[in-house]
C-alpha cells in the first residue's frame, strides 16, 4: 500500500473509530437513567458494542499511523480538535425520543456501511466490518422499532420524535461527505462509494419514517466539520468526562 | 461471507502438547455463563505447536464489546501455564464468531440451567415465522419477548405467559 493510501486509510479508520466511541459514550450516559429497566440495559448493551467497535478501529488506526499510539492513547489523549467523529453522534441525549432518532439515523448508516466494508480489499477493515455488521443489524431493529412505536404512538411521542428528526436531520449530510484522500480509497476498492451508500440509507430511512407516520425533513443546510475536527460545543464536555481519569492519573493501571 | 465451521477439539493425530492444551482450555469457564467452557462456546479457534513445542492459541470474542474477553484471555493463559504448557494466547476477530459454533454439549448445558440455546442460523429464512421459543421451566410455547437485550451482550429477555416466569434466551448471532 502506498504511503498516501495508508495515510488516507488511517484518517478513514480514525473517523469511524471516533464516531463509534463518541456514540458509545453518549449512550452510556443513559446508564441508570433510562425510562425503564429494559431500555437501560438495551442502550448500555448497544453502547458496549459501539465501544467494542471503537477499540478494534482505533487499534487498527494506531497501527496504520505507525507512531506507536494504541487505542487508549488515541481515545484519551486527544482533544476536541483532533477528534474526527460525525457531529450527529456528539449531539446530547435530550429525551429518549431524541436519543432514538439519533441512534436510528446512525444505525442505518452503520449497517449499510459495514455490509459494504465486508467486501473491502483491506483485509483488516473487512474483518472488523464482518464482526460489527452482525451487531449493528441488531441495533437498527431496536432503534427502528422504537421510532415506529414513538412516531405512530401518542400525540406527545409523535411530536417529540418529529422535533428530534427536524433538529438532527441537518447533521446527516456529513455521513456521506468524502474528501480527495477518501476518493482514492474508493477507487482502490477499500471503502464503499458514499453516493451509493447515501441512496441505500435514504431508501431505508424513508421506509421506516413512513411507517412511523413521520415526514422526511427536506435536505436543507447541512452542518459539517466533525470529520475535519470542527465540532459543536457538546463534544468538549463529553471528552472532559470520558478522559478525566487518564488525564488526572496518566498511565494509571488497575 | 462463508462461515467457518466450529472447532471443539484437536484434529485426530494432533501432537500431545496440542491435545493437552485443548484439555486445559476445556476447563476454562465463561465468566458470565459459568456452565459453559470456552471450548463449548466455540471461541477457541486454533491451537498449534511449533517444532519446539511452543503453543499458539487463538481465541475470538463473542461480541466485540464483550467485557469478559480480557478475563477469558487471562484465564486461558493461567490454565495453560498451570498445565505446564508454553503458550501464547492471541485474539482474532475474523471470521466472526457465530452462535452456530456453540457445541451440542454446550447447548445441552445451557438448557439445563434454564437458558434457551440459540436457534441455528441455518434454519432461519426470511419468510419463515419467528422461531417458537418454549419456556425452559414449564415447556409452554406461549412466551413473549420482553427485551431484545438481556443481562449479558449475548442474551435476550423473554417471559412465559403460562407460568409467568421470565427467562434468558441466547441470541442467534
Amino acid at each position: 500500500m502506498s504511503t498516501d493510501l495508508k495515510d488516507a486509510l488511517f484518517g478513514y479508520t480514525l473517523r469511524l473509530g471516533d464516531t463509534s466511541l463518541v456514540l458509545g459514550h453518549r449512550l452510556s450516559e443513559w446508564c441508570g437513567h433510562a425510562p425503564e429497566l429494559e431500555e437501560d440495559i438495551a442502550l448500555t448493551n448497544v453502547a458496549l458494542d459501539l465501544v467494542g467497535h471503537a477499540r478494534m478501529l482505533l487499534t487498527y488506526a494506531g497501527e496504520l499511523e505507525g507512531k506507536g499510539r494504541d487505542e487508549d492513547r488515541l481515545a484519551y489523549r486527544r482533544d476536541v480538535f483532533d477528534y474526527r467523529n460525525h457531529l450527529l453522534v456528539e449531539q446530547p441525549n435530550r429525551d429518549f425520543g431524541h436519543t432514538i432518532v439519533r441512534q436510528f439515523l446512525h444505525d442505518v448508516w452503520a449497517v449499510e456501511l459495514y455490509e459494504r466494508l465486508c467486501a473491502s480489499r483491506d483485509e483488516t477493515l473487512a474483518g472488523i466490518a464482518a464482526k460489527a455488521v452482525k451487531e449493528v443489524r441488531y441495533h437498527v431493529r431496536h432503534s427502528g422499532d422504537w421510532l415506529i412505536r414513538l412516531g405512530d404512538g401518542t400525540d406527545v411521542s409523535h411530536a417529540r420524535v418529529a422535533d428530534a428528526l427536524g433538529r438532527l436531520w441537518p447533521y446527516t449530510g456529513e455521513m456521506f461527505e468524502r474528501d480527495e484522500a477518501e476518493q482514492a480509497l474508493v477507487a482502490a476498492g477499500i471503502v464503499p462509494d458514499p453516493a451509493e451508500l447515501k441512496a441505500a440509507w435514504t431508501a431505508r430511512v424513508e421506509a421506516v419514517l413512513e411507517e412511523a407516520t413521520l415526514d422526511r425533513p427536506a435536505d436543507g443546510w447541512m452542518q459539517k466539520g466533525g470529520r475535519r475536527g470542527e465540532h459543536s460545543e457538546h463534544l468538549g464536555y463529553l471528552l472532559a468526562e470520558m478522559q478525566f481519569l487518564p488525564r488526572a492519573y496518566p498511565d494509571a493501571n488497575w | 461471507m462463508p462461515d467457518a465451521v466450529g472447532c471443539w477439539g484437536p484434529e485426530p493425530g494432533a501432537d500431545a502438547v496440542v491435545r493437552a492444551a485443548w484439555d486445559a482450555l476445556a476447563g476454562v469457564m465463561d465468566p458470565e455463563i459459568p456452565v459453559l467452557s470456552i471450548v463449548d462456546l466455540g471461541i477457541v479457534r486454533a491451537v498449534s505447536a511449533d517444532t519446539e513445542g511452543r503453543l499458539s492459541v487463538a481465541l475470538t470474542p463473542t461480541y466485540s464489546g464483550c467485557p469478559a474477553t480480557n478475563v477469558i484471555v487471562m484465564e486461558a493463559e493461567t490454565a495453560l501455564a498451570r498445565a505446564g504448557l508454553d503458550a501464547r494466547v492471541s485474539v482474532v476477530i475474523a471470521p466472526p464468531w457465530t452462535t452456530d459454533w456453540i457445541s451440542d454439549a454446550g447447548r445441552e448445558k445451557l438448557a439445563e440451567v434454564g437458558i434457551v440455546p440459540p436457534p441455528s442460523s441455518g434454519k432461519r429464512s426470511l419468510t419463515a415465522p419467528d422461531e417458537v421459543i418454549a419456556c425452559p421451566r414449564c415447556g409452554s410455547e406461549d412466551t413473549r419477548q420482553i427485551s431484545r437485550f438481556g443481562s449479558t451482550a449475548c442474551k435476550a429477555l423473554h417471559a412465559c405467559n403460562a407460568c409467568l416466569e421470565p427467562f434468558d434466551v441466547f441470541k442467534c448471532h
